[in-house]
């Protein structure tokens, strides 16, 4: 039967305070916190990390790659071919965008359960809203991403048992391209919508999979309507309605079904009933059932190990970061476009982050070359080298406050790789003052810019967060 | 194989350098006519008397034509060189051998950059097209990455090290401000420094070379022609340039408290000179102090002090103008400005006065025991550079 082989949620490093918010505008947010994507993240880098997390714990490789996003990176252009070679697939794998709408991931999700071969989905957000508006303050950004395939790719560790979907035109929310604000009807009128067809999609997938609403021992519900998401798990008949995270993380949107699914797979026991409920321009359901196979499972970086590690953001600085508001830039150029051909012919290197390793001595150069620093290696005598996921130990760092930055100052270190290779590299995710020689590091994939309208994608280190970079 | 050098092939006849400042009221072409002009009424000569033009910018023209279409240059060949912050400098290296094959009777080496029309502050290259994975991190940053290597391979305390560049700055100032053409004329005291905001590092602004437009220019024969123009010709013993692996950054070996390429540079240099011990041998040096760290390293790298010990020279006045080993006489990058490529032709002009006995009273070092001088041009960062060398005599032998 097909199901969950293995799945990875991304939670981005910074949280906003809600009570910040109204500490300086005098009135919007909340209690707790919020995620922040980074000023050099957006979903697409999300997206990257959170299929890394989920790739790490199998063997099993994704034959398809489907991305999922209601704040798409390019529009026109694919944003799932640059998780795809960040991810190193072959290119015999298709990598496609499910865009645009809240209810796209959960629908890649349903779909690449339904389709053949091990299929990765994967979902992003970054949530916001005009300052001082609800969704500003209830949103999050982050990722989710799940490999569906059966016995055959790898084992399941949860099955599908059922599913259902209820869909029906009706303008609740909606949000213009480019627009920094989603739009949202009297919240009363879509409480009357969803309500029924909730109820409608639960019954069917109940039966689709055989059970009883009480035999379902956790439901994960989300939407983009908070009253009626609220409103509906109370009336599902189960035995608990899943943490949604909104008191750290928030509403992450189109990747908010996985985050919470994941961290309650990440907790749950072989043989457990699993819910999923979005409600989001109709409902969807999928009926999950835990195996045996999830006692196995190690999760490459646990939801809740992110959750717990996180670093607050200022409420200006999250305002800058989302261009809500612009500061002076230093008095230097800005970064030119990278050019498309070189970066093509660089793609190994600038997306999956594979350097070149010389078959004699061994030496590792990053980037790759062709001819070896070192004399006993032949010309074009070197080996691929994937660096991506090993760790790095601050040999020196220094702090930049000329350089252009988006989010100025750039913090810079030189950082030597478990196992020998160099690459003097910015870092990210990191207060200035708290860089040492000797910390541990881990490569990132980050926007490092955008220029003339074009993303420029590479790798920055960060403090690790994960205790499974090779040592 | 082997780099054989030119020594006593080459001299140099006259020289010419503009102030170096922000010249918001001149543009490439009149720096370039000043210091060309210069230079040929210091050698007595016409521009029609000079056979070939080496011209090195890093960025202010390009071709040939920068300079013979100002200059009204009619049917001579110009080339124009780059080679980063060296380029002034690979301008004199390639008009000198250029007379030494006998190709030409006479050439000119003339730099000249003009940063300041740029609207930004700083030195600021446009980029070749790329795969946008370069780092994105000033010249500064990158030297700001010597004093903690510095500090901890030889136990030095990083508060006190911090105050030993300052004081090379205070140095370099205090020559500066002796000095009418330098950028900077104002001394500066290292406690003032060390006060100042940090930007780079540890690195204040004033830890950082003068950014100013100028252009300077030699005219060289061979030698043997020397005193047909010129009573005290300027030899050329060595001319030397590395350019690096980059191998620096990549490998796990590499420390940050030496420039690799520029040792090499110099020891090529003192064995065309036939140079054994460079400290007893020289009389000056110019160096490229494009930051504070900078000039400390080079101090080593070059053979002037043991390793491990630049730190203390330094504290120890030994690189004053009036010291045992006196470094940039004329206020160097620092205080004198740096026209990118014009910087290594002004570090020559230095030798020519310094030399020569025509610095002026106030300005003069003591050529008493010594009468070498040493020219050190160095272009890109810790880890990926390239390194140009030279020596000069007033006598040849």
């Amino acid at each position: 039967m097909r199901g969950i082989i293995s799945f990875g949620g991304y939670v981005p490093y910074r949280r906003l305070d809600r009570s910040a918010i109204a500490a300086v505008m005098g009135k919007g947010g909340g209690r707790g916190t919020r995620s922040v994507a980074s000023y050099d993240e957006d979903t697409t880098t999300m997206g990257v990390e959170a299929a890394r997390l989920a790739l790490r714990p199998v063997e099993a490789e994704p034959r398809a790659l489907w991305f999922a996003t209601a704040d798409p990176a390019y529009l026109e252009k694919t944003n799932a071919t640059a998780i795809h070679a960040a991810l190193r697939l072959d290119s015999s794998v298709g990598a496609l965008d499910f865009g645009g709408a809240v209810r796209s991931g959960i629908g890649a999700l349903r779909t690449a359960l339904d389709a053949k071969g091990p299929t990765l989905v994967v979902t992003a957000d970054i949530r916001g809203g005009l300052p001082t508006g609800a969704d500003e303050a209830t949103g999050g950004d982050g990722a989710a991403a799940f490999l569906i395939g059966t016995e055959d790719d790898g084992p399941v560790v949860a099955e599908l048992l059922g599913s259902a979907s209820a869909t029906e035109e009706f303008v609740d929310r909606w949000r213009q391209p480019g627009s920094p604000s989603t739009g949202q009807w009297e919240e009363r009128f879509g409480e009357t919508r969803y309500g029924p067809l909730a109820a409608q999609a639960w019954k069917e997938a109940l039966g689709a999979a055989g059970i009883e609403a009480a035999d379902v021992d956790v439901a994960v519900v989300t939407g983009s309507h908070s009253r009626a998401v609220k409103r509906v798990a109370g009336q599902l008949g189960v035995a608990r309605v899943a943490d949604d995270l909104s008191a750290v993380v928030g509403n992450i949107g189109t990747a908010h079904p996985g985050l919470v699914l994941a961290n309650e797979l990440e907790q749950a026991e072989p043989g457990q009933t699993i819910a999923v409920v979005m409600l989001a321009d109709g409902v969807e359901v999928l009926i999950l059932r835990t195996t045996d196979a999830l006692a196995e499972f190690t999760p490459g970086l646990p939801v809740a190990d992110q959750i717990a590690d996180g670093a607050e953001v200022s409420y200006a600085t999250f305002l800058q970061w989302r261009e809500m508001i612009q500061i002076q830039p230093p008095n230097r150029p800005e970064p030119t476009r990278p050019s498309s051909s070189a970066a093509a012919r660089a793609q190994d290197w600038k997306y999956g982050f594979v350097g070149s390793r010389g078959t004699e001595s061994g030496t590792l150069h990053l980037p790759p070359a062709r001819v070896s620093i070192r004399h006993e290696d032949e010309l074009d005598a070197m080996d691929p080298a994937p660096m991506a996921d090993v760790g790095a130990t601050v040999v020196t760092f220094t702090i930049d406050r000329l350089v252009y930055s988006v989010s100025p100052p750039v913090v810079f270190a030189v950082v030597d790789f478990d196992g020998g290779g160099r690459l003097p590299v910015e870092l990210t995710d990191v207060e200035p003052d708290a860089v040492r020689i000797g910390q541990r590091v881990e490569m990132t994939f980050r926007r490092l810019y955008e220029a003339e309208g074009i993303n420029n994608y590479f790798w920055k280190a960060r403090p690790a967060r994960s205790g499974s970079s090779s040592e | 194989m082997a780099s054989h050098g030119i020594k006593d092939q080459v001299a140099i006849i006259g020289m010419g350098c503009t102030q170096f400042r922000e010249h918001w009221d001149k543009g490439v072409d009149d720096l370039l006519i000043d210091s060309a002009t210069a230079a040929f009424d210091s050698a007595g000569v016409a521009k029609d008397d000079v056979d070939a033009f080496w011209l090195g910018t890093a960025s202010s023209g390009m071709s040939g034509l920068t300079l013979s279409q100002p200059l009204k240059l009619e049917g001579k060949p110009v080339t124009r060189v780059e080679n980063f912050c060296a380029t002034g400098s690979e301008a004199l290296r390639q008009a000198s051998y250029a007379v030494a094959s006998g190709a030409y009777d006479m050439a000119m080496a003339i730099g000249v950059e003009k940063i300041k029309d740029s609207g930004y502050q700083g030195l600021n290259a446009a980029p070749a097209p790329h795969d946008g994975t370069k780092r994105n991190l000033t010249a500064a940053a990158m030297y700001s990455l010597v004093l903690p290597a510095y500090a901890a391979r030889y136990g030095v305390d990083e508060d006190e090290l911090r105050m030993v560049v300052a004081k090379i700055a205070e140095k370099n100032h205090r020559n500066g401000a002796l000095n009418p053409l330098a950028q900077f004329r104002r001394e500066m005291p290292a406690e003032k420094i060390c006060e100042m905001a940090a930007v780079a590092g540890r690195l204040s602004v004033f830890d950082c070379s003068g950014v100013a437009d100028g252009s300077a220019a030699a005219i060289v024969v061979r030698a043997e022609d020397a005193h047909q123009y010129c009573d005290d010709p300027l030899y050329i013993k060595a001319l030397s340039f590395v350019s690096g692996t980059g191998g620096g950054l990549i490998d796990p070996d590499y420390d940050y408290t030496t420039f690799p390429e520029c040792e090499m540079a110099g020891a090529d240099a003192y064995r065309q000179a036939g140079i054994e011990d460079p400290r007893s041998a020289l009389a000056m040096a110019e160096v490229h102090d494009c930051f504070t760290p900078t000039e400390m390293v080079l101090m080593e790298d070059l053979g002037f002090c043991e390793r491990g010990t630049a730190w203390k020279e330094v504290l120890a006045g030994t690189f004053e103008r009036t010291g045992d080993m006196p470094i940039n006489t004329d206020g160097g990058l620092k205080a004198f400005g740096h026209p990118v490529g014009a910087s290594g032709l002004r570090m020559h002009y230095e030798c020519w006065l310094q030399l020569r006995n025509k610095a002026g009273e106030d300005r003069q070092i003591d050529l008493s025991t010594r009468n070498l001088g040493l020219v050190h041009n160095l272009g890109g960062y810790p880890g990926e550079m390239v390194s140009f060398v030279s020596i000069l005599g007033p006598e040849l032998g």
